[in-house]
């Protein structure tokens, strides 16, 4: 995984509520076998004016000029400034491949949902979480400034604005460290292993018919 | 001291170890597999030359990708027209061969969608944890375990440890008490709950379903409801152990049997919330309120019912729904205002993790039976939810009635839920589905989704446009 530690880039403001999976990555670009390469397809339905197919060349697709990552004062974001409840629906980890393929870095929303969520942590994206009343203010902010860019610290757990201003926000300690160092969980709880093993023997005692021989 | 959740039992019983920093190793006792969230795990395994912990906590199926037409189940994956699609599932194939991985292939009769396959088996049991690389995953909580979906870097954490690491979540009871009115379903309910809390209304929350109406539900039907828990924002839905629940399970082949069985029977009864325990937050539903319903939007809460409206700007909360509905007039070709009954559907669709179970085959049938599907209706689908729910459909001659009445007949997968196999919506085309998302593009390319139990799917499919099943 990516270490994430201090990022500095354009935001793109996605305003509206409830951004689902499917809106986020179409589920025909879900049959690939890889990780990578979902970029050229994040939020394909409205980013494009035709039907995606998975597999095909995107560079001559027909562009909606009405979509806020097509308008040219937000290209090269890489983060990205939304609505509540972001990333609702299916449990794709496509979706956050898909946004880090894109280029984003970090995500900054009053809530997320929760497998959304979870799955950003696991591919060096940061989702931040700010009250309403912060990430209305940083709409507008963006929308009166052109190349409007924030720095996130996460070291420091602060967003510095460009007046210098910081925002602080928080951040689980144990996937602030992870992320920091990007760190692969399997490899940490293997260490734990032992733990495992001495669990899987009480249980055995207590719930024999969940572990048929 | 308060007594415990049915979440906070289960919880404890599988806390492998608690970190300083509130997390735990939480230990999986089931895994279920599918070809679209499992090949980037199973190559992170290789990748890193691991093995996985347990290869007899596992168990695997295709179903988003697979062809539910007949003739092209029988040619095998070769019939998988899309080469993408039968990549995957060849993947999967070679995957579960691979690890030693017991799979219910595609000509396997026990194939179906996951979340059918597992109760049906009996690899869904009371007090277990299920995880799988889907967020409807939820629907396993029916049998009080504790179920969630969950994304690929985890089924590849499941797979190396048998752990996940978890915080954990905030105990939501939803008490529907009271009596259901006749042609009201587990769908229905589920859907009226969504409308009341919010797509969001659940996040962080383990959703626990409670009172007498949902006593008084089948397991199917509350599979139905913990299937959309997740579309309230809860990962896990869950409903307390009762006779239902061991009814339903014993005998099935992964069940335990003879002496474990009655440890297990003993164990589980004690899976039901205490009286005394203490919830973050209840929300109180009386039964009788609640009417067959119908989603309008691109939102599982934009729902309404039957004999409702389509809801106008006045009755948005404030100007991001205000934007919300806007935008969904205009993706669903619908204006404020209209009427529900008004609503005339090009397709129509029965299926899915949420309602293809038998009962849901039997409510369809009894509205089909002897009754044909309107002529401006191009397509009406009945595709079970596995080979053995169509084996046991077509015992009971259920398909017969279905094919008389004109809907077709498919073989079992996820089918026209997602559009991610050839069953899908044209651009445009109303939908009457069983399913569980109505979001923008969901079954097919500009495709306009309205969520119904199956009894209204099929009223719809006969009528040609949306009808109260209770006066039908």
């Amino acid at each position: 995984m990516k270490a994430f530690t201090v990022h500095t880039g354009i935001v793109a403001p996605m305003d509206r509520a409830n951004v689902d999976t499917d809106m986020i990555i179409p589920k025909q670009f879900l049959k690939s076998i890889k990780r990578s390469g979902f970029g050229p397809n994040l939020f394909d339905e409205l980013r494009y004016l035709d039907e995606g197919k998975p597999d095909a060349d995107n560079s001559g697709r027909p562009l909606n000029p009405d979509f806020v990552l097509n308008k040219p004062r937000y290209q090269g974001a890489s983060v990205l400034l939304a609505r509540e409840n972001f990333g609702c629906g299916s449990s794709r980890e496509h979706a956050p491949w898909a946004l880090e393929d894109f280029g984003f870095r970090t995500i900054i929303a009053p809530s997320y949902a929760d497998i959304f969520f979870n799955n950003s942590f696991k591919n060096g994206l940061l989702p931040i979480v700010l009250d309403d009343k912060t990430v209305d203010e940083l709409f507008k902010e963006v929308e009166a400034n052109e190349g409007y860019q924030l720095t996130v610290d996460l070291e420091a757990q602060v967003i510095r604005k460009p007046d210098g201003s910081e925002i602080p926000f928080d951040v689980d300690p144990f996937r602030k460290h992870c992320l920091l160092n990007g760190l692969d969980d399997i490899g940490l709880t293997l260490q734990d292993a032992d733990d495992i093993r001495a669990y899987e023997e009480k249980r055995k005692q207590q719930a024999p018919w969940l572990f048929p021989a | 001291m308060a007594g415990k959740t049915l979440y906070d039992k289960l919880w404890e019983q599988h806390v492998v170890k608690e970190r300083e920093d509130g997390t735990a190793l939480i230990y999986i006792d089931r895994q279920l597999l599918h070809e679209v969230t499992s090949p980037q795990a199973f190559e992170g395994l290789r990748l890193a030359g691991r093995q996985p912990w347990r290869l007899d906590a596992n168990l695997a199926t295709p179903d988003h990708n697979v062809s539910t037409d007949k003739a092209e189940r029988e040619a095998g994956i070769e019939g998988i027209k899309d080469s993408v699609s039968r990549i995957q599932v060849k993947t999967l194939d070679e995957n579960c061969d691979a690890f030693g991985i017991t799979e219910f292939k595609m000509a396997d009769k026990r194939q179906g969608i996951v979340h059918v396959v597992g109760p049906e088996q009996g690899a869904t049991l009371p007090g277990m944890t299920v995880v799988c690389g889907d967020s409807h995953t939820a629907t396993h909580g029916a049998f009080a375990a504790l179920a969630h979906g969950i994304g690929t870097s985890e089924v590849e954490h499941v797979l190396a440890t048998q752990c996940l690491i978890q915080r954990k979540m905030k105990n939501l009871l939803i008490r529907v008490e009271g009596e259901l009115g006749k042609g009201v379903t587990g769908k229905d309910v589920v859907l009226h709950v969504i409308g009341v809390i919010g797509t969001a209304g659940g996040n962080g929350t383990a959703m626990e379903f409670g009172g007498s109406a949902i006593r008084s539900l089948s397991m199917e039907a509350r599979m139905t409801m913990c299937n959309m828990a997740i579309e309230a924002g809860a990962r896990v839905g869950l409903v307390a152990f009762d006779e239902k629940t061991a009814a339903y399970v014993k005998d099935r082949p992964f069940a335990p049997k003879g002496e474990h069985w009655e440890m297990a029977l003993a164990a589980w009864k004690d899976l039901v919330s205490d009286d005394d325990a203490e919830f973050d937050k209840v929300v109180e539903i009386r039964a009788e309120d609640i009417k067959p319903q119908v989603t309008w939007g691109t939102s599982p809460e934009m729902v309404t019912t039957i004999d409702g409206t389509v809801p106008t700007l006045d009755d948005a909360e404030d100007d991001v729904e205000r934007s919300a509905f806007t935008r969904a007039y205009e993706y669903m070709g619908l204006s404020a205002g209209q009427k529900i009954t008004d609503i005339k559907l090009d397709r129509v669709f029965i299926g899915s993790c949420t309602n293809s179970r038998i009962e849901d085959l039997r409510a369809a049938a009894e509205v089909a039976k002897g009754r044909q599907v309107a002529g401006s209706v191009k397509q009406a689908l009945v595709v079970p939810g596995s080979g053995l729910v169509k084996e046991q459909a077509e015992a009971e001659g259920l398909d017969k009635i279905f094919l008389e009445a004109g809907f077709e007949w498919r073989e079992p997968g996820c089918s026209m839920c997602l559009a991610m196999n050839a069953d899908k919506l044209g651009s445009g085309e109303h939908c009457a589905s069983t399913s569980n998302r109505n979001f923008e593009g969901r079954q097919g390319y500009g495709g306009r989704t309205h969520l119904v139990s199956p009894a209204m799917a099929a009223a719809a499919a006969i009528a040609g446009h949306f009808v109260d099943v209770r006066e039908f």
